[in-house]
């Protein structure tokens, strides 16, 4: 195993973890306003976040990289009065999953809150609660499944992100090559044994990510109906 | 004169399964009162319990609890359910399956107090539970529950909603006692919301009848249920000649009716029969 190899998977990790932490404090806000909200922008809303499950990968890379570039306003805005250059960098990346992977976190917890009568929120506001208190106490508590679903499968699909990253990371060494990337360049460069190895990295690594969640849930379901 | 706690008089147009209907209330609720709305489901007797809670907005009018304005559509007035002090029992509960039967009282009170907890585990018969969550309760359990959670931050107004429906008889006339208890123990003022006539007559000091979006009748129960004649409720079966086979309290028989008196009946009807017992036998027939 040379450094490279565990380089590429570092990032990759760190990637993940980054994103998955992220988009959990940003996730639940957003999934209690698209459950509760009699609003009607709403589904414009749901919609916009559910777009990368459809969008291209490619499609939504190239319109960052636009973004990020120094040619273009916003690019140019963050250049000159941050200095910060978010395109082949490891905050694009991060970016970029942040935006794609929205709806695996998103649509979990929202399907845990929407699957909660809503009389458990009612019933906490009658007893004096505020909202907040209500969140923290009475709804998260009872959604874990939900949320460690959408936990897991946020880490999960970030590790196997590949369009995305490959648009606007630009597949530096070191810098923002991910594995699922290195597959991809092994492969072109004719290495199949290296090729091999990340593969088989990734696909032991998705499996188990994907045990862990049915088995918890598993686990949950029967606790439940006692 | 008994003392006004609630003054509200609120308009709302509510969904029901024949179309929109215009529910327009108007009432006064007396301090320390029993009081039950009755009427068929879908007329609205909930909305009006979540008004007053502040989970449902009026569409206008004004609610008035202690001389305090809770809402005002003209002022603009919309106090949170969470400034209300009211104590609300939700048809299926509301229980929270994260919570033990202790936390869950914790959970509800406003000033800390672990002897009103045990108080309350001892009047519901939940001493022995304290540590069950609700899924691990019996459906009785999980009512007491709910109420003694309801009254745990003791509230001035203690809004009950089909409380007892799930239950089976013999659970729900315990039940009825025990809410009775606590009633009168905790001093709330008590709303029900219930189509129960049995649980309605045994509760309440007076009851308003919802109908077609508006009190229809009021009085205690003597006064609105109550009739000289003994007379039963049935259901028509068969028409067969002049013998009717009626189901009447789950018990099906036939009776002989005049010519006159079938003219207009067909199968399916509802009809009332006065029956003129002068002096009847009566046998007991519960052995506890």
């Amino acid at each position: 195993m040379n450094a490279d190899f565990l380089i590429t998977f570092w990032i990759s990790v760190k990637l993940a973890t980054l994103t998955t932490i992220i988009l959990f404090v940003i996730g639940i806000p957003l999934a209690y306003y698209l459950t509760y909200s009699k609003l009607r922008f709403k589904v414009v809303l749901q919609a916009l976040i559910s777009m990368p499950l459809v969008l291209p990968p490619s499609v939504l890379g190239f319109y960052l990289l636009l973004a990020f570039s120094p040619n273009y306003w916003f690019g140019n805005f963050l250049n000159s009065y941050f200095n910060v250059q978010l395109a082949f960098s490891f905050a694009g990346i991060l970016i970029g999953s942040i935006i794609f992977n929205l709806p695996f976190m998103v649509n979990a917890i929202q399907s845990g809150f929407s699957n909660l009568p809503i009389s458990l929120k009612d019933a906490s506001y009658t007893l004096g609660k505020s909202r907040l208190t209500t969140i923290r106490k009475v709804l998260l508590p009872n959604i874990k499944p939900a949320m460690i679903t959408g936990l897991c499968l946020t880490f999960a699909h970030t590790i196997g992100e590949f369009g995305v990253i490959l648009m606007i990371g630009g597949n530096i060494p070191g810098k923002t090559r991910v594995a699922s990337l290195a597959v991809y360049d092994e492969v072109q460069a004719l290495n199949f044994d290296m090729a091999n190895k990340y593969a088989i990295f990734l696909f032991l690594f998705s499996f188990v990510i994907l045990l862990i969640v049915y088995s918890i849930n598993r686990e949950y379901l029967k606790w439940k109906r006692f | 004169m008994e003392e006004i706690l609630i003054d509200l008089h609120v308009k709302k147009l509510i969904h029901t399964t024949n179309g929109d209907e215009l529910l327009e209330l108007k009432l006064t609720i007396p301090r320390f009162g029993f009081i039950t709305f009755f009427g068929k489901s879908g007329v609205g007797k909930t909305t009006l319990l979540r008004m007053i809670a502040g989970l449902t907005n009026p569409d206008s009018g004004y609610i008035k609890v202690n001389n305090e304005i809770w809402f005002d559509s003209d002022k603009k007035i919309n106090i949170k359910p969470q400034q209300r002090n009211i104590g609300f029992v939700f048809q299926d509960y509301a229980l929270f399956p994260n919570m033990t039967v202790k936390e869950h009282l914790l959970y509800a009170q406003f000033y800390k107090e672990r002897g009103y907890v045990s108080e309350l585990l001892e009047i519901f018969h939940l001493k022995g539970l304290c540590e069950r969550k609700p899924a691990k309760l019996s459906g009785g359990q999980q009512q007491r529950l709910a109420v003694a959670r309801a009254l745990a931050r003791k509230p001035q107004i203690l809004l009950l909603d089909e409380p007892l429906s799930a239950l089976d008889n013999e659970t729900r006339t315990i039940l009825q006692d025990e809410i009775l208890l606590a009633h009168e123990k905790f001093s709330a003022t008590t709303l029900l919301v219930s189509h129960d006539i049995n649980e309605v007559v045994k509760l309440s000091d007076y009851i308003y009848v919802i109908e077609n979006g508006e009190i229809n009748k009021q009085g205690c129960p003597k006064e609105i249920f109550n009739n000289t004649k003994f007379q039963v409720l049935a259901q028509v079966l068969k028409i067969e000649g002049t013998i009717l086979t009626i189901s009447a309290n789950d018990t099906i028989t036939k009776i002989e009716v005049s010519e006159f008196e079938i003219r207009d009946l067909k199968v399916n009807d509802k009809i009332l029969i006065p029956t003129k017992i002068v002096n009847p036998m009566i046998l007991r027939i519960n052995t506890s």
